[in-house]
């Protein structure tokens, strides 16, 4: 074997000896030179060189790039032009981007805790012990797998006016004709609800969750007398407290980022009240080309995330339960 | 009934007893359940029958639950419309070279992770999490400046190129995790045997790694066939679109019916539901191993 770049606890015995080094190719002998800690090291590199490089390229540069650019105009077809704080200056006084962040916030703060809420009770359903459980599983984990695109004209036919089936539903039960897609005031509340049909995903999280709850814990607390709804309060809701908060994290950062569906569906209208944070990101930066300044606006959606985490992590994550801490 | 000595018999022998409280709390349960499995799963049913309407009993109200006439030409001009072929040759070109890509580097990473002991490990792990957490939407533009500078752009390259650097922190976190459920004794039985680093994850790690490589292959080749913001973005010429963008371009076009767009939103979505169900197992043990073991 040419390299043999053995690091195991078990290779003490076949470390070369003082006559090997300076045989073989330029390479090898490097290599041999090197103590067993400096071997392991460059072996534990290589290892994770692809992700290093991969960050490098596809993370930092762009964001160093994009860092750059957000000092100039550039609208793909001329050299980038230096404009200072232009675009800066244009995000302080720019109402569209205003109006976008006040309904991403609103559609935030009502979607995560709706959908958290939604899929844990969904999670404790399936939960139950029936023989036809798993159907009923993968009905509900379902809806989580369709193409954003698909989804999108799914939705935008089922909130059709006319011929959509939730107003047929609704009149039937003698309810108005609501435009679900063409009022200001109806639409934030379609896309709650194409949303929540969709959280299969945090839903099958929280089952996982769940079913790792020794049963003892529940047994305990029944001996000791509680109620269906004291062992929900007082064991399952601690032991489930990591993972309540990753969905959380995870809701969050994903109800920052709806797209398709705003696209396809209202393409951000009616009067901009579907105009997401990341739609208008992609507008600026295809639409309208200005590049310089969709560099500042995905800085912005950067910071807001950025501090969003902090908050989460600092005044929710310290009341996190966790049974073995460091594991 | 005697009382028990084992708490547990004691808990055993109560729970027989049941009490109307249990018997009404099982109903409810049952209730719920098939209540919102109807909810969820009427907007697929009404996807499909509308898919299969003519023009005309599409738009009827109040609106036929089962058509009559069924269309199934429907599909047929739906994907006749547009080159479907080649869109699908396009996709299954970018989502196959993903799952390659996915499969190989992120286990490659995952392994330096998961069992290697050096300097600077935790903090590179660090920032695998913190990419986990950083949304794709932020590098959206970013990334279209600098594959624009490189003249990628109307390629395949933007979408494939860079899985193959580390597969996405999601897949190398599950690989990780799976790793270290691994007995480490196998690995140093085949170092004592004079296999090297690279040996024990190609020869020992990789092989007994099948059903999470499985999980994240279907996973990416899900992701892949489902995404439209990279197909999107970087996608110019009709003849390098992906399925998603050739029925995305559907909705901008005004003259496209319902009939039309709704068959071929079946069309996309039915090889991911036959995909879930022959590979069920893996998804859900997939969800399960993100979720748990922080």
């Amino acid at each position: 074997m040419l390299l043999n770049f053995s690091v195991g606890k078990a290779t003490m015995a076949a470390l070369p000896s003082d006559q090997n080094i300076g045989q073989g190719f330029w390479l090898t002998r490097q290599y041999n030179r090197l103590s067993l800690k400096q071997r392991r090291t460059l072996v534990g590199y290589v290892f994770i060189l692809p992700f290093i490089l991969g960050f490098l390229f596809w993370w930092l540069g762009p964001a160093l790039v994009a860092g750059h650019l957000t000092m100039h105009k550039w609208n793909f077809l001329s050299a980038p032009r230096f404009v200072g704080l232009f675009n800066f200056n244009k995000m302080l006084n720019d109402p569209i981007l205003a109006q976008s962040l006040r309904i991403t916030v609103i559609f935030s703060a009502i979607s995560v805790p709706l959908g958290l809420v939604f899929a844990f009770f969904l999670a404790n359903l399936i939960n139950a012990k029936f023989r036809f459980i798993a159907i009923f599983r993968t009905i509900y984990f379902l809806p989580s797998i369709v193409p954003a695109v698909a989804n999108a004209i799914l939705w935008a036919w089922l909130f059709n006016t006319e011929f959509g089936l939730i107003n047929y539903v609704i009149r039937s039960f003698g309810g108005p004709k609501i435009g679900w897609l063409q009022d200001p005031n109806w639409v934030m509340l379609a896309f709650v609800i194409l949303t929540i049909w969709g959280v299969g995903g945090s839903m099958i999280i929280f089952l996982a969750g769940l079913q790792g709850i020794p049963q003892i814990f529940f047994e305990a607390a029944e001996i000791d007398g509680a109620g269906r709804w004291q062992r929900l309060r007082h064991v399952t809701l601690p032991m489930m407290s990591p993972i309540i908060f990753f969905n959380l994290v995870i809701g969050f950062i994903s109800s920052f980022q709806v797209f398709v569906s705003a696209l396809l569906i209202t393409d951000g209208g009616p009067q901009r009240a579907t105009l997401f944070l990341v739609l208008y990101i992609w507008r600026s930066a295809f639409e309208s080309q200005k590049m310089g300044y969709a560099a500042v606006l995905s800085w912005l959606l950067f910071a807001i995330l950025m501090v969003l985490s902090f908050i989460v992590f600092r005044y929710i994550g310290s009341r996190v339960y966790y049974e073995n801490p460091g594991e | 009934m005697g009382f028990s000595e084992n708490p547990a018999e004691f808990v055993e022998s109560r729970r027989s007893l049941k009490s109307y409280g249990d018997i009404l709390f099982h109903w409810l349960t049952v209730f719920l359940l098939v209540f919102f499995a109807v909810v969820m799963i009427t907007p697929f049913i009404w996807l499909f029958s509308s898919s299969l309407k003519t023009q005309i009993n599409i738009f009827q109200y109040p609106p036929q639950l089962i058509p009559d006439p069924v269309m199934p030409e429907n599909f047929v001009r739906a994907m006749t419309y547009k080159p479907f072929g080649i869109y699908f040759r396009n996709t299954i070109l970018v989502a196959g070279l993903n799952v390659i890509a996915v499969v190989f580097t992120s286990s490659f990473c995952a392994y330096g992770f998961a069992r290697m002991r050096f300097p600077g490990r935790d903090f590179w792990f660090g920032i695998v999490m913190a990419t986990l957490f950083l949304p794709y939407a932020v590098l959206l533009v970013p990334s279209f400046i600098v594959f624009s500078r490189l003249g990628w752009i109307d390629t395949f390259l933007p979408l494939v190129v860079p899985p193959f650097f580390g597969g996405g922190a999601f897949n190398i976190f599950l690989m990780r995790q799976f790793f270290r459920t691994i007995p480490e004794e196998i690995a140093d039985a085949a170092r004592i045997d004079g296999c090297s680093e690279f040996g024990v994850y190609w020869r020992i790690m990789l092989p007994l790694s099948k059903p999470a490589l499985i999980t994240i292959g279907i996973f990416t080749f899900l992701f892949a066939w489902n995404d439209l913001i990279g197909p999107l973005t970087y996608l110019r010429s009709t003849e390098n679109f992906t399925i998603a963008v050739g029925i995305a371009s559907f909705r901008s076009q005004t003259d496209i019916s319902w009939d039309l767009q709704l068959a071929a939103s079946t069309a996309v979505t039915l090889p991911v539901i036959a995909l879930f169900f022959l590979a069920q197992r893996y998804f859900i043990q997939g969800v399960v191993m993100t979720g748990l073991k922080g």
